[in-house]
């Protein structure tokens, strides 16, 4: 009994307690850095995209929202003819950025993006590519990589030798 | 003429402004809500959010009135206007002022009684016609409840009758000028306080609707206005045994200085918070032990109360 | 049987295969590279290190490779030995060195051997602080992509290639460990089996070229068992396809069929599915004169066909060798039996006949293809095997090295599986394979003689054959060439002494004659060696299905059409233009209304007045029959785009709105197969090919989609982003889904490969009962046809031998027009496919030096070839090889069809002639 009018008490007197609601579009709240937002694709420091449509991304997605499909350039850069995320299903896990093996896909920390019409959640390649390198300076992909490309012949990475004389005979 | 035009107008303003409590009621319910669990609550639509219930009633009229197709139809439409239609009926004889009520009638406490029994019917029916084992349970639940507390609600209003001496809410509230009936009728209050939480079925007493084990109990199956008007049905029910309570053990219209009918509201609406402290803060008890209170402890204090009191009035004589 | 001790415990095992095999087959994961099941064991990568123990009392051990170690009993080895596996990790460390960071853009991965080994040694960080090799690519065709920075130098490539595969344009070059596997200089691979490199690859050295321009994940794919169509072979593939497009084709092991590998038509002759040519919806050309098309709308097509159909004064209708039995039958159902035709010639017609007759009359048994590839003496009658039937000359490449590898296992006590000692030994020995045919072809260079002459010469070679070998067989009368003779002495000898004895025939010749002197060389092998086998090679995919279920030639369906007895021809799957005469197909299709279903526009369906826009393979579910008389069922890999549907469904709707009494009950493949099966008594066991539709493995059915397929969610997003519900399957117990079983499911069942920790084609080992056995549950398909038994001297041989070809001097028509084939371009669908349309010869046509001579046609200069009923202007090309008074003719390729072949041609100078009939494609 005396509880009971203790509870009503004690609940009556937050009355006058602080509240902890952020009144968000007025205020607004401190977003970490590494804050699992809306998804970006970036370019490396050259500007080239890069995603190379590993499909891994699409792979690692508890959710299977992501969905591409790769092509190459003429000198044999891949990058993905389409790129589709649908945000309608995305539950920003953050999986994609950690599979994705180039830095390509990245989570910011803008998570405004609503829609009254769901299908507006559907974003394309268009809409995810920026035009910076994202979280991570620096990086570019196809300098480590073996495969040759536009500017890049066998040899001329960053962790390759010169090719093999296939016809020489030294030791 | 002018009589009968005076009583259309008390009709249509005690309507008007019952139906205005109401809808203001969801969103004073959900501001006091808000505060007591340290938010704000709805604070966007207009000043202070005082639209939110214009915007709700916007939503809930733009909703597909939806019908499940096993439902039993007519009584499933039937159900949500006998809960508003039986509650706005017992606001007839409610005395606002001395000159404002709509039925100054002589058995007024023996109708607010037979109103309130009516109301079972809304949520019986309504679950029936939900075909929704669910929507049967809250129904069920819902009748027994009503039935249990129904009676001691009617005994401990006896208290007061017998003070007054009359059944006339009128009389009772001029027989409070010296002392409110709060004082000697204590243990009759309590007793009616706790049996209208359960007749409203409001919180902690909301078995029939229980959320968390009968996915809202009888009106389950309802969307739309249809279930708007239960919502609507409800507060009104809490509006009523607010100024019940006022009428019946705080003097109703009685105190100084200011105008009878601010007095009336002051004290409804220090109840109607007390009713929504009472969701804030108590959790739900069993169905069993809800039944049990009823029956072993409400009833024996209502039956004290009566015996008491008409002891002393004995007494006293 | 042996018992071997793994890990301490004791298992019993076969004795003949290395420690290596036997864990496979146990079901351990031991890892390896340069082991393959099919090519066994050399020892070179060092990668299946185990500890092996003297006896149990052996607490020390040594690091052996499993590969190398027999299954000898007693054998004590530990897999988990810390040592041995600190060993593996080891190995797999340096095999990295100089692996490139490659794995997002190589199209191996997710499905390389490389990376599943590694997770499985454990090696996970590159410690290594140096540079990395790196190599010049070549351009290796259009199949094949190199990426050479990927290799491990396991060696596979050269050793399927040069030694599995008999290729001669690749090599390993260079020395340490600059070794380089390519070829001599950038140039298209000669071989037709250079896509199996892409499978054979360990890693990503050799990927897929085709899939490269839409690349496509494993995971990603969603796949379904299916069967090659490209030839009669039946080779069982599986089709993978993503976003409405079919990607990829490899293969799908049958221990039967088969094996490991796929030729490169089947391979990469799928495009022809993608074509943009693809009919799509139901079109009309009202007649007569109107050109203008009409499409017909949802609901309109069938209402039309049946106006049509009830109109008719006579409907006859023609079936199709490339379309499923279940199509035929509907057709067959349709127009009624008398109205049937089979969609052959009738020289097709006859010699189809003839093949099924001499395989389930006679007592031989056609042999599978496993048994091909044992067979230790072959003798190849008037077939191009590596052009018709080219999964079969990879069997006959491995049949020539039986007798050899059984001298040498048996004399130097070298083990079988001991793969690069067994060919040290056997060096360039090679057992008896004898060819006689029209012309040369690439398995000549394997033979022990080859021979090459006319049809007639060559059945009356093969008779002189048989003759030699029993005195029932007919005796051959009139002249035999010297070296004729000597050929049949030899190949008779050979053929008695052997104890697998292998001929084969099939209808590449074009005459019956050939295939009955097969029979009759085969009967008299049998009368003393029971393990006689024949194969004859039927023209296509299901050409002994539709042989079996009867129908007379497209001649008479001619005739009845010109006799006025019909005057509605609904054709299946088939384009006439390439089985008949052109003006006799003009005649066909002259007839009021003309039905064409297809899936590709053809002669055929550009002279049809109503189209319908069927399913291709990979599209539709149905039974073939290949050559062995196996029944086999491909299943749909994906739902076809817009307004296609299978053959035999538009063929039962077209049924039930004609209100035929019994059509409704045929809802499903399944209840039209088993109709089938009801009214032909032949094909009943077609039936039990695969379970039924209803078939549950703990009550779910078999997911076609890996269980990580991505993209569920957004594929369609962009159409709709609400989701369609996925397609339901009634017709086959594979769902369009994810969700299913996950286990392994019944063989002819098999949607894909995969088993934990095995991401590559690896993990085939688990889905075999024992490595290079069946698969567990038996091979997928069924036999229909099988010998009758018969008694010594109660064969009856056949005795109608033609007289000796003499060239023609003096007649009008003085050349015998021969049909060559062509791997890439003979047949029609691959040729659609880029790829393969990239290989695809020039037409021309084939002439003896010596004729061209006396023709006064240098190699190059335009002739004018003139049948009866066509007449084409090519180019001379000279084919020492071909007998005088014979041309070639590579039939199939581009412009040339409108003939049936062989038969009688003239060739001259261009221009000097009197007109007959210019086919108008000639040239196109």
């Amino acid at each position: 009994m005396i509880s009971i009018l203790r509870a009503l008490w004690t609940v009556f007197m937050h009355l006058f307690k602080r509240k902890v609601t952020v009144l968000y579009p007025e205020e607004r709240p401190y977003i970490p850095p590494r804050w699992r937002g809306r998804i970006i694709l970036s370019r490396d420091p050259d500007g080239g995209e890069r995603c190379v449509a590993c499909y891994l991304c699409a792979v690692a997605c508890p959710v299977d929202c992501i969905s591409l499909q790769a092509t190459e350039d003429e000198y044999g850069r891949r990058y993905p003819e389409f790129f589709r995320i649908n945000f309608s299903r995305c539950i920003f896990c953050g999986y994609c950025e950690e599979a994705c093996p180039t830095y390509a896909i990245q989570l910011t920390n803008d998570f405004e993006m609503s829609e009254f019409n769901r299908q507006n959640l559907v974003y394309e390649k268009a809409d995810l590519l920026i035009s910076g390198t994202g979280k991570y300076p620096g990086y570019n992909f196809y300098k480590v990589a073996g495969l040759s490309i536009k500017g890049k012949d066998k040899g001329e990475g960053e962790e390759d030798l010169p090719p093999v004389d296939v016809k020489g005979l030294m030791p | 003429m002018g009589e009968t035009l005076k009583y259309l107008l008390i009709i249509f303003g005690v309507l008007t402004v019952m139906m205005s409590i109401a809808a203001g009621l969801i969103w004073v319910e959900r501001r006091l809500l808000g505060f007591w669990q340290d938010r704000y609550g709805p604070n966007r639509v207009g000043p202070m959010g005082v639209l939110q219930p214009l915007a709700d009633v916007i939503k809930i009229l733009a909703k597909e009135d939806w019908i499940p197709p096993f439902a039993d139809k007519p009584v499933f439409i039937l159900a949500p206007a006998i809960i508003v239609i039986t509650v706005l009926l017992a606001f007839a004889i409610i005395p606002f002022t001395p000159g404002i009520a709509v039925a100054n009638l002589n058995i007024g406490v023996l109708y607010f009684l037979a109103m309130s029994s009516l109301g079972v019917y809304s949520v019986a029916l309504a679950g029936w016609s939900s075909a929704n084992k669910y929507s049967l349970i809250g129904a069920l639940r819902a009748s027994a409840q009503m039935i249990s507390y129904e009676v001691f609600m009617g005994l401990s209003l006896m208290g007061v009758v017998m003070l007054a001496g009359s059944f006339n809410l009128y009389e009772i509230v001029e027989a409070q000028r010296k002392l409110w009936f709060i004082v000697p009728q204590f243990l009759g209050f309590v007793v009616f306080l706790i049996a209208g939480v359960a007749e409203t079925h409001r919180l902690p007493f909301d078995l029939p609707e229980a959320e968390s084990e009968l996915v809202a109990g009888f009106h389950s199956e309802y969307s739309g206005m249809k279930f708007g008007l239960f919502f609507v049905g409800e507060y009104l029910g809490i509006t009523l045994i607010s100024m019940l309570i006022t009428t019946f053990f705080f003097g109703g219209w009685l105190g100084p200085f200011l105008p009878p009918v601010v007095w009336f509201f002051i004290k409804t609406f220090f109840f109607i918070g007390f009713f929504i402290l009472l969701r804030a803060a108590l959790p739900r008890p069993r169905y069993d032990q809800l039944i049990r209170l009823g029956w072993k402890l409400m009833l024996p204090l209502a039956l004290l109360n009566i015996v008491a009191t008409g002891g002393i009035i004995l007494a006293a004589r | 049987m042996v018992t071997v001790y793994i890990d301490e415990k004791p298992y019993q095992v076969e004795a003949d295969q290395s420690m290596l095999d036997a864990c496979l087959s146990l079901g351990m994961d031991l890892p390896y590279f340069c082991w393959h099941p099919a090519m066994k064991s050399v020892g070179a990568c060092r990668q299946c290190a185990v500890k092996q123990f003297r006896d149990e009392n052996d607490k020390k051990g040594k690091i052996v490779m499993a590969c190398m170690t027999p299954a000898a009993e007693g054998t004590r080895i530990s897999i988990k030995d810390p040592e041995a596996g600190e060993f593996r990790a080891r190995v797999i460390e340096w095999l990295m060195l100089n692996h490139p960071h490659d794995c997002p853009v190589c199209d191996e991965g997710g499905e390389c051997h490389l990376q599943d080994m590694t997770v499985m040694t454990g090696h996970n960080y590159r410690r290594s602080r140096y540079k990395k090799r790196t190599y010049k690519n070549q351009y290796l065709g259009p199949f094949v992509n190199h990426e050479m920075n990927r290799c491990i130098q396991c060696y596979r490539c050269v050793r399927f290639y040069n030694d599995y595969a008999g290729g001669r344009d690749f090599g390993v070059f260079a020395a340490h460990d600059h070794v380089y596997f390519g070829r001599h200089e950038d140039g298209v691979l000669e071989s037709e089996f250079s896509g199996n490199l892409v499978e054979v690859c360990p890693t990503g050295v050799f990927t897929d070229r085709v899939l490269k321009k839409h690349y496509t994940r494993k995971w990603d794919l969603q796949t379904a068992p299916s069967i090659c169509v490209h030839c009669s072979l039946g080779c069982n593939i599986i089709a993978g396809e993503r976003y409405g497009r079919l990607r990829r084709v490899i293969n799908r092991y049958n221990s039967e069929v088969n094996g490991y590998f796929i030729c490169d038509r089947g391979r990469y002759g799928f495009e022809f599915v993608n074509s943009d040519t693809r009919l799509r919806e139901p079109f009309t050309i009202p007649r007569p004169g109107n050109k203008q098309i009409k499409i017909l709308e949802e609901g309109e097509a069938l209402p039309h066909l049946k106006t049509v159909l009830a109109r008719a004064k006579g409907i006859i209708g023609i079936g199709s060798p490339r379309a499923s039995l279940e199509a035929n039958y509907l057709l067959h159902k349709l127009a009624g039996p008398e109205n049937f035709y089979a969609g052959f010639s009738g020289m097709e017609s006859s010699l189809v006949q003839e093949i099924i007759s001499i395989i389930s009359k006679g007592p031989v048994r056609v042999s599978s293809l496993r048994e091909a590839a044992m067979a230790d003496c072959v003798l190849v009658l008037g077939e191009d095997v590596p052009n018709t039937a080219p999964m079969l000359g990879l069997a006959l490449r491995q049949s020539v090295m039986q007798k050899p590898m059984e001298k040498v296992i048996n004399e130097l006590k070298i083990p079988k599986w001991n793969d690069q000692a067994v060919r040290e030994a056997i060096q360039e020995q090679r057992g008896p394979l004898f060819i006689a045919a029209p012309t040369g072809g690439r398995l000549d260079g394997i033979a022990a003689s080859a021979i090459h002459a006319a049809p007639d010469d060559i059945a009356r070679l093969g008779f002189q054959v048989a003759r030699i070998l029993s005195p029932h067989a007919p005796p051959v009368e009139g002249a035999i060439t010297e070296d004729a003779a000597h050929f049949a002495e030899r190949a008779a000898k050979e053929l008695k002494e052997a104890k697998r004895p292998l001929i084969i025939s099939g209808a590449g010749a074009g005459s019956l004659a050939v295939l009955q002197a097969a029979a009759n060389i085969a009967w008299a092998l049998w009368e003393e060696n029971r393990e006689t086998a024949l194969f004859l090679v039927a023209p296509e995919c299901n050409s002994i299905g539709l042989g079996l279920m009867g129908g007379r030639s497209l001649d008479n369906a001619v005739k009845a059409v010109k006799d006025g007895k019909a005057d509605t021809v609904i054709i299946l799957e088939n384009d006439i233009f390439d089985r008949l005469d052109f003006p006799e197909a003009e005649a066909l299709v002259r007839a009021r209304h003309v039905l064409a279903m297809d899936h590709l526009p053809t002669h055929t369906t550009s002279r049809a007045d109503t189209v319908l826009p069927v399913s291709a393979f990979a599209e539709g579910g149905g039974t073939l029959i290949n050559s062995e008389g196996r029944a086999q069922r491909f299943f749909k890999v994906y739902v076809p785009s817009e307004r296609i549907e299978e053959s035999w469904r538009w063929l039962r709707d077209l049924l039930v709105d004609l209100g035929r009494p019994g059509s409704e009950a045929l809802f499903s493949l399944d209840e039209v197969t088993a109709a089938m099966a009801r009214e032909f008594p032949v094909l009943k066991k077609a039936a039990e090919a695969a379970p039924p539709a209803d078939f549950r493995i703990e009550g779910m059915k078999v997911p076609r989609q890996p269980h990580r397929y991505s993209g569920r969610t957004a594929n369609k997003a962009d159409v709709n982003v609400h989701e369609p519900k996925p397609y339901e399957d009634t017709d086959s117990p594979l769902s369009f889904s994810m969700e299913g079983y996950e286990g392994r499911p019944p063989s002819p069942l098999i949607p894909r490969f995969w088993a934990p920790g095995w991401n590559s084609v690896q993990s085939l080992n688990k889905f075999q009962s024992e490595v290079g056995g069946p698969l567990k549950g038996g091979p997928p398909g069924i036999r229909l046809i099988e010998p009758v038994d018969a008694k010594k001297g109660e064969i009856s041989f056949f005795k109608d031998l033609p007289g000796p070809f003499a060239p023609r001097k003096n007649d009008f028509f003085d050349f015998f027009i021969v049909p060559l084939f062509h791997i890439f371009g003979s047949e029609r669908l691959s040729a659609m496919s880029p790829s393969i349309g990239e290989l695809v010869p020039a037409p021309y046509i084939a002439l003896n030096p010596m004729d061209a001579e006396t023709k006064k046609l240098p190699e190059g200069a335009e002739a004018r070839l003139e049948f009866a009923a066509a007449s084409f202007r090519l180019p001379v090309k000279l084919d020492p090889s071909l007998p005088r008074g014979v041309a070639g003719f590579p039939i199939g390729l581009p412009g040339l069809h409108g003939v049936v072949l062989p038969a009688w041609g003239r060739i001259a100078l261009p221009g000097a002639e009197n007109k007959t009939y210019e086919n108008r494609d000639a040239g196109a």
